[in-house]
């Protein structure tokens, strides 16, 4: 592939034809920040936390999903950037509690964001959604992503089960008519809440032990093995507090998974805690 | 002063969906005429008219057909921009009821010169009466044999979102998706309805393809300026004498648009004019000054921060306080931000909400730090334009908090 050359807050920088420009970014100095991104879908363009300015656009661009071009001119620390992105901080902060979404923390300190500034009236908040055995909904941390949206859909589970409803301030993730997880199409896969970065989708065991205070982020560990369900071979994380298991997972750079898993794999590890029972002998 | 090329002349008593219209009007010359031209030739006779395009952007007519002529996909689409729910605006509504003939045989011509053979009508759902008037005036056409090369037009009805009007997300409304607005690059002209090349124009940005293609490039350009040739449609609604759809010819100074008797015929009350608010809820405020001293044409009313937008002019006397005004407006972009990205969710609910405060006026640094994030980094045109007007008022001391009487 061609290589590309441009110019990043001064700096030429060459890289492969089909670069973003952020990946561009990241070459020179520091990648912009993001929030909706992930690796691993589809750029949603939603949050603009990543906005630069690209010389001749009358706005300013998404540089996650933005390709590189030859020649040009990208400015990533400008008085217009640099207020887009502490005003976005400042918007999602005044809206859902982000005391779980360590990405819109980082954004607000480090652009000196006020998350009170923007706080007119009125907020997410909202009753937690608890209807099903694996995980919980707490749509009042939700910033609208959309990354549950496209794990549900075309990029990973192909189950369409949630997709957003409303428009404006009251757009919202729904299951189809706001019915509960267990009358949609969910099939628990639970790819949602792997990729979800504020803790709105969170599994059980984690929310439950968060609730009870006895969630202790630095004492868990993690082993890693593999799913023995099928012939497959996901790989998987296994995150253990106290010797229990309380989150399964898969690398997000794993070759086969790329983080997704299904419901057994992800769910189904109660097996490996149970005490052997035998039984008694007659 | 008061022109008629896309409005016809009360002289013309056809019906506005027949044969006869048709052959009054000059479409049917038009059609024929196009019939035995290369697309290329039709197409350099769009950009030689200098036609830009009349939904908002004013984006050169000529050079998007050529655009979608070159890409290299198939299917191509041509799609008529017929959703019109900008405030204020209510030219297209006119056209279509009282001329509709024009603007379809603008969409076959630009059909024929892209290379579509299918096209969509895409019409705001409440305007059921334009709607009905478009699906005569398409069944005489495919009748009488003018929907030539295998083209089918269909006509598609909006639901009631003003987001819809963005083209991307009426690719998606037309694709049966949430009219959420795409991110661009890549634009309609490669990537358009379905994944494919398409041609979208609004209805008078048709309706002049029309007129042209009836007559000829010099005699399109005897009206208007150089840089901005033909006329233009102006909805001129508030407190003047005659509000109304009018046509102008680009150029005119703005101060006879409301003044002159053939048009606006002055202020209703006999009051004190304080604002014009020019170009729809996406637009700006211009005081009285300006209004003296521009002539209603993109480079002019570049110079003071304006644009023509969609046409339209909503005209405030000096009992009406703009502060009520801003409010409404800021309610309007909260109620149609379609919630996809932040700045535009959250921010035009802010900003309703500041205004709406007591004192909410007054914290001009956080106002415009909002405005300019919104502007700066929504996805789409609603977005991005939605803190303008307020901005503009802001900018000018003389149009603040004078009471209303
Ligand atoms: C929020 C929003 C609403 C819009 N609504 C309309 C509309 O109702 N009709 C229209 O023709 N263009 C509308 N536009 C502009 C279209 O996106 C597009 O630019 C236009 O249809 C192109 O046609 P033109 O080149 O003939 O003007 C809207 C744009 C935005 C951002
Ligand atoms: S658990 Fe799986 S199927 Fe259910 S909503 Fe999440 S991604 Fe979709
Ligand atoms: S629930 Fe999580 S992943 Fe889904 S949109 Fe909200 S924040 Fe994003
Ligand atoms: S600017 Fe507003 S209307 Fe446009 S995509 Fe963003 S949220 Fe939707
Ligand atoms: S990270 Fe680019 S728009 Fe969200």
């Amino acid at each position: 592939m061609a290589d590309i050359t441009l110019t990043i807050d001064g700096v030429r920088v060459t890289v492969p034809e089909g670069s973003t420009v952020r990946e561009a970014c990241g070459q020179s100095g520091e990648a912009p920040p993001v929030l909706c991104f992930h690796d691993n879908l589809t750029p949603a363009n939603a949050c603009r936390a990543c906005v630069v300015e690209v010389e001749g656009s009358r706005a300013l661009v998404a540089s996650c999903s933005r390709k590189a071009e030859q020649d040009m001119v990208v400015h990533t620390q400008s008085e217009r950037v640099l207020n887009a992105r502490r005003v976005v901080g400042e918007l999602l902060a005044s809206t859902s509690d982000v005391s779980l979404a360590p990405g819109v923390q980082d954004l607000l300190s480090q652009n000196a964001g006020d998350p009170a500034r923007y706080r007119t009236g009125a907020t997410w908040e909202q009753q937690v959604l608890d209807d099903n055995g694996l995980y919980v909904r707490d749509y009042a941390k939700c910033i609208l992503c959309y990354r549950c949206v496209e794990a549900c859909g075309e990029d990973a589970q192909n189950t369409f089960a949630i997709t957003v409803a409303g428009r404006g301030f009251e757009a919202h993730i729904d299951a189809g008519f706001g019915r509960s997880m267990p009358d949609s199409d969910c099939v628990f896969c639970g790819n949602c809440v792997a990729v979800c970065p504020t803790g709105a989708l969170i599994d059980r065991s984690e929310y439950t032990l968060r609730q009870t205070g006895a969630w202790q982020e630095e004492a868990v560990s993690t082993t890693e093995t593999v799913c023995s369900y099928c012939g497959v071979g996901c790989d998987l994380e296994l995150h253990v507090l106290d010797n229990r298991i309380v989150k399964v997972t898969s690398p997000m750079d794993h070759p086969v998974t790329h983080g997704m898993l299904c419901v057994k794999g992800r769910y189904a590890y109660q097996y490996v805690q149970i005490e052997d029972e035998m039984p008694e002998r007659a | 002063m008061r022109e008629y090329r896309l409005l016809p002349p009360e002289s013309v008593r056809s019906h506005p969906a027949s044969y006869e219209r048709l052959v009054e009007r000059g479409f049917e010359r038009a059609l024929n005429r196009t019939q035995s031209l290369s697309p290329k030739t039709i197409i350099q006779e769009v950009s030689d008219a200098g036609i830009l395009g009349r939904g908002g952007a004013a984006f050169p007519t000529g050079r998007k057909w050529a655009s979608v002529a070159e890409a290299p996909f198939r299917p191509k689409y041509v799609v008529m921009n017929a959703d019109e729910s900008e405030p204020g605006t209510f030219k297209d509504r006119v056209l279509l009821m009282d001329d509709p003939l024009g603007a379809l045989t603008g969409m076959i011509i630009a059909a024929r010169a892209v290379g579509a053979h299918k096209g969509y009508v895409y019409i705001r759902g409440e305007y059921q009466d334009v709607e009905a008037r478009v699906a005569e005036a398409l069944r005489m056409l495919e009748t009488r044999g003018f929907l030539a090369d295998g083209l089918t037009i269909e006509i598609r009805r909006g639901a009631g979102a003003y987001i819809a009007g963005e083209e991307t997300a009426l690719f998606n409304s037309i694709e049966g998706r949430r009219p959420e607005p795409r991110v661009k690059p890549p634009f309609p002209t490669v990537h358009g309805l379905f994944g494919k090349p398409t041609l979208i124009q609004n209805v008078e940005t048709l309706a002049n393809v029309a007129v042209l293609l009836s007559e000829s490039v010099q005699w399109f350009r005897e009206k208007g300026t150089d840089r901005t040739p033909g006329t233009k449609l102006v909805c001129l609604s508030g407190a003047v004498q005659n509000p109304g759809v009018y046509e102008v010819a680009f150029g005119v100074p703005l101060k006879e648009i409301l003044f002159s008797e053939e048009l606006g015929g002055g202020l209703a009350s006999g009051r004190a004019l304080r604002a014009v608010l020019l170009g729809g809820a996406a637009g700006t405020f211009l005081t009285p000054q300006e209004l003296d001293e521009v002539q209603y044409d993109y480079p002019s009313l570049r110079s003071i921060g304006a644009s023509i937008g969609s046409g339209a002019a909503m005209v405030f006397d000096d009992t009406v306080a703009l502060e009520d005004v801003l409010k409404l407006l800021a309610h309007f972009f909260a109620d149609e931000s379609c919630g996809q990205c932040v700045p535009c969710r959250v921010g035009t609910r802010r900003m309703m909400e500041i205004l709406e405060s007591p004192d909410g006026f007054d914290d001009a640094e956080r106002l415009r730090d909002l405005g300019r994030a919104m502007q700066d980094a929504s996805i789409c045109g609603l977005g991005q334009t939605a803190p303008l007007a307020l901005l503009s008022y802001m900018d000018r001391p003389t149009l603040w908090k004078r009471s209303a009487v």
